[in-house]
């Protein structure tokens, strides 16, 4: 598993350099790391997080939006009419709370039903895995350059910190 | 004062700046008045026009950002007036064109006709709100509304009309996503650039 701060450096080497999302308790040594860089934007809801998403990579940015599984749920429509159809490439950073079914009641449904809608709608993912995150990130980096839209790294838990 | 009549008063103010159109009549507007290179006419996601808006400004500070939304885009999303107002873009400006319903759907009520959008503006730490309720009140208070550091809401009432007053964005969504960006594209001058 990569340190938080080797995790950004290597966001940052990718070209990552707009942070925007809301927070999850499975990368908080994420998060405290971009904040203490001043990097990251708090959203109040996912939708609206990828909408700031959108608008920095229309300024010239390209954006990475944090989010828990359930955030998927509220970001689809944004996910599906505005980054698929306009082309707008955007790495989801998605934390798999309801993994494997342990978890909070809240999790658990939309944790099973997850990859499936994601394979659905048609964003592509890979479930990261503690010895690649670093490959897996050079992964993501080259879909969103070859077909710009949302792509997904999804995380569960023990993966980041 | 219709929508268009309220747009045709808006629009020469904000040749030079990134302008995003909430989905709806106000996108067909835009679209059908004068199209240009920095229109982004948001066909869906309904109620991130703000947020769109938003993520430009703090991507690129030194350029004039200027959001056309609806009451019911605003009401849909009423949280992204407290992210302007806590991420405070001098460079955003938020006009808001309220004709209390939802006028592409066939003129069903929103909640605006109850509630003062420019009040909540305000309350949640906009630099400055207004609220204009005819044409001789808008032209007004658009030259100081645009001159004024943002982050900027100005409510326009407008009225509610019937049919289909234009006709639909005929742009294709990622050729609006790429002309805008190459519109914001730093120049040699060193525009853009710099912030979070």
């Amino acid at each position: 598993m990569p340190s938080a701060a080797e995790l950004v450096d290597h966001l940052l080497a990718c070209g990552f350099d707009f942070f925007t999302g809301v927070p999850c308790s499975l990368v908080k040594e994420a998060l405290a790391e971009l904040n203490r860089r001043g990097l990251f934007v708090v959203e109040n809801r996912e939708d609206a997080a990828l909408g700031l998403a959108a608008g920095a990579y229309l300024a010239g940015r390209l954006p990475l939006v944090i989010s828990q599984s359930s955030g998927v749920g509220v970001a689809l429509n944004a996910l599906t009419s505005l980054h698929m159809i306009y082309r707008i490439p955007t790495l989801l950073l998605v934390t798999w709370r309801g993994h494997r079914g342990v978890d909070a009641p809240e999790h658990v449904v939309w944790g099973r039903a997850l990859p499936g809608v994601l394979e659905r709608v048609g964003i592509p993912f890979q479930e990261l895995e503690s010895a690649r995150v670093l490959a897996q990130i050079d992964w993501a980096a080259a879909v969103l350059r070859d077909q710009p839209g949302p792509v997904a790294l999804v995380s569960p838990p023990g993966v980041l910190n | 004062m219709y929508l268009r009549a309220a747009a045709e008063l808006v629009l020469p103010h904000v040749t030079d700046a990134a302008v995003i159109f909430a989905n709806g009549y106000i996108s067909r507007a835009g679209h059908a008045l004068g199209d240009r290179p920095g229109h982004f006419y948001m066909i869906g996601s309904m109620g991130l026009a703000a947020a769109i808006g938003l993520g430009i400004a703090i991507g690129q500070p030194r350029r004039r950002v200027v959001v056309l939304d609806g009451d019911g885009n605003v009401l849909m999303n009423l949280g992204e007036l407290a992210t302007a107002a806590a991420l405070r873009p001098a460079n955003f400006h938020h006009v808001v064109f309220d004709n209390g319903v939802y006028a592409s759907t066939g003129n069903q009520p929103t909640l605006s006709d109850t509630i003062d959008l420019a009040a909540v503006a305000r309350a949640a730490g906009y630099a400055h709100a207004a609220r204009v309720e005819n044409a001789p009140e808008l032209q007004a208070a658009l030259p100081r509304f645009f001159a004024t550091p943002g982050p900027g809401f100005l409510l326009v009432k407008i009225d509610r009309e019937e049919g289909t007053p234009f006709g639909r964005v005929a742009i294709e969504p990622s050729v609006m996503a790429a002309r805008l960006r190459a519109f914001l594209a730093p120049r040699a001058s060193g525009e853009g650039g710099g912030g979070i």
